[in-house]
């Protein structure tokens, strides 16, 4: 959480300073929520997170060099520049790559599910994120009805962050409570207060062991406040005060580092050693990629296929 | 031994699935002992249990599904129920599948198979041709087998290829067309074929148009005229060399398509050849499409509103005067 925090502050600075091309999307209130999605998974386990997952991503592994190249389009990341910002992953280390269409992702991990049971695999679960603003789409419903119908071992951590990017809970759906779904889909559904770190890991954790055990599909609610814009290019104005000084509305990082101080978990010292560390952590991170090299449209060979054999080459005419 | 083109397309499943374990079939009313809408997979569910899949009506999640399995070693055929319906998909197949490969360097090998093209009375949701909107966009590659052997072979080659293939079949095809057996190997992807010789003008057309342009071949004979039919086979890649070549013998060209006229294949093909053999023009090129319309119900307003073999001789008439 805390290097989530640390890394992400540095890229919204260095997105204030024009450092970064494109958009920055960060997941400032929801690392409480997003570390317990990850920290549970294991090797061989299916995650397809989305763009507020830095902790979830980084608890399963992803090394922060990674996130660092794909913001900065070093040509040794994931993603090469081709694609960027949170638009990455490693799909043969089981990280999914999101694509910006919300809910699509459901039913491709639904799909590895299935096919690591076609092969015999054990013991293996998938993960995927949503908000309440992609659970309104068709590919949602679809993905998560066709999740129930296969059976396959699947938690969808769904966290309601009140706006889908200006649009508040009201304009999103009318339901009473979105956990209510669960039961219409054929899951099992619980809800967690996301600014609490121990519930998140409790109610998550729990969901994880239950898909593991073959329960069917998990549907976790979790509720915060989105403590950024949606991307930071949005200066979230649109938050009213009212909703600010809703119990969602705490900062799940403050609220841990609280509880570790009121219950005496570690000293001062070692909660400001934790902030250094991070901090040259993610310095390291940066530093490394900014030393790549980038790519050069001359230099790409523009192949959207792997055959090369069957690149369609069309010709721009004039010589003639 | 007689052998239709829907029989191959069976035929050529139940041997993907005979002889590579990754390969399963993901659709609607596929399994059980219905075997497809239109029984493209009869009795594959028996013989291969747990491999042949009824899904839920849901496109989008029947591709997500076929793509996550992909990227796990499977070889998915997924069957949409009429190619109208893969409009649900799109999303999965052009955003997902089609951009895969590009943006992680790892392709998705899916092959999704499309009851394509009109048929009498099937009105505007049940008649579509989606070939030049699928090979509009990048990461793709689009089948139009026109022939029997072709639909066998190529969908074999389809589930082959470590790429996202758009497999168009025609429906108009399924029962009419018919072959004396089914041959080992097929002509290699992405090249066309010369259909018939000729040599005073070149119609490029694929799928059930290929035999409308054959049949207005035929009839222009009597008239001392010998037509060239190309047959692309694949839409995506265009094999622009052959059309080409064969423009370079006849001097005229006409590109039949059943798809709506708006850009698409027939402009494809029109482009290529004006672009990159102007000179060997010896008059404009020209087209014929279904019309811009959506594809209406009555038979009388269907035969109207696509390419046939009358409409395609009288349009190679007017070119064979210039």
């Amino acid at each position: 959480m805390l290097l989530t925090r640390t890394f992400e502050e540095k890229l919204a600075s260095m997105y204030r300073g024009g450092r970064i091309t494109g958009g920055v999307y960060i997941g400032k209130g929801q690392e409480a929520v997003s570390v317990a999605c990850g920290i549970f998974l294991q090797k061989g386990d299916i995650f397809a997170p989305l763009i507020r997952d830095q902790a979830g991503r980084s608890a399963f592994g992803e090394p922060l060099v990674d996130v660092a190249r794909t913001y900065l389009g070093s040509r040794a990341g994931p993603m090469r520049g081709r694609d960027g910002n949170i638009h990455r992953g490693k799909p043969r280390d089981g990280q999914l790559a999101m694509i910006s269409h919300l809910g699509a992702m459901v039913s491709v991990v639904v799909g590895s599910l299935m096919a690591k049971r076609g092969r015999g695999e054990r013991n293996f679960i998938g993960l995927t994120t949503i908000g309440e603003g992609g659970m309104q789409t068709g590919a949602t419903h679809e993905g998560m009805n066709i999740a129930a119908v296969e059976h396959v071992p699947l938690v969808v951590v769904a966290t309601n962050n009140h706006y889908a990017y200006s649009t508040p809970n009201d304009r999103e759906f009318a339901c009473a409570n979105l956990v209510d779904r669960a039961r219409g889909y054929g899951f099992e559904g619980y809800e967690l207060d996301g600014t609490d770190l121990a519930q998140c890991l409790d109610v998550i954790g729990s969901a994880v062991k239950r898909a593991r055990a073959g329960r069917p599909p998990q549907l976790v609610v979790a509720s915060i406040l989105r403590l950024a814009g949606h991307g930071e290019h949005d200066d979230f104005s649109y938050v009213t005060d009212d909703i600010r000084k809703e119990p969602f509305a705490i900062d799940c990082l403050k609220r841990t580092e609280a509880f570790i101080k009121e219950r005496e978990l570690a000293e001062p010292e070692t909660l400001q050693r934790w902030r250094e560390e991070a901090a040259a952590e993610v310095e390291n991170a940066f530093s490394a990629a900014q030393s790549e090299p980038v790519p050069s449209g001359n230099e790409e060979d523009w192949s959207a296929i792997s055959r090369r054999d069957l690149v369609d080459e069309i010709g721009e005419g004039g010589s003639s | 031994m007689s052998i239709t083109y829907l029989e191959a397309i069976r035929e050529a499943q139940a041997k993907l699935l005979r002889d590579d374990k990754r390969v399963f079939i993901y659709g609607q009313d596929v399994g059980g002992n219905f075997g497809g809408a239109f029984k493209a997979t009869k009795g594959l569910a028996k013989e291969f249990p747990g491999r042949v899949l009824n899904t839920p009506i849901s496109e989008d999640a029947m591709v997500g599904t076929a793509i996550g399995a992909a990227l796990e070693g499977m070889r998915p055929i997924v069957e949409m129920q009429f190619a109208d319906f893969s409009s649900i998909a799109l999303n999965q197949i052009l955003n997902n599948a089609g951009t895969h490969y590009w943006r992680t360097n790892i392709p998705v090998p899916i092959t999704v198979r499309l009851p394509s093209g009109g048929t009498k009375g099937s009105g505007p949701f049940h008649s579509q041709s989606m070939e030049s909107l699928y090979a509009h966009y990048p990461g793709l590659i689009v089948m139009t087998p026109a022939t029997v052997e072709d639909a066998y072979t190529m969908l074999i080659d389809a589930v082959a290829i470590d790429d996202p293939v758009v497999y168009c079949e025609h429906k108009y095809l399924y029962y009419h067309l018919k072959a004396d057996g089914l041959p080992a190997d097929g002509t290699p992807v992405g090249k066309a074929r010369i259909a018939r010789k000729g040599r005073d003008l070149t119609i490029v057309s694929y799928s059930a148009m290929l035999h409308e342009s054959l049949s207005a071949a035929e009839e222009i004979v009597k008239e001392g005229f010998e037509i060239e039919v190309v047959d692309l086979r694949t839409v995506k890649p265009l094999d622009t060399a052959t059309v080409l070549a064969s423009v370079a013998r006849t001097g005229r060209l006409l590109a039949v398509g059943e798809s709506f006229p708006w850009g698409g294949v027939t402009a494809e093909v029109i482009a290529r050849v004006s672009t990159e053999g102007f000179h060997l023009l010896d008059a404009a090129p020209a087209r014929v499409n279904a019309k811009d319309t959506p594809i209406p119900y009555h038979p009388n307003l269907w035969s109207t509103h696509r390419p046939s073999s009358k409409v395609i001789a009288a349009k190679a008439r007017q070119l064979l005067r210039e």
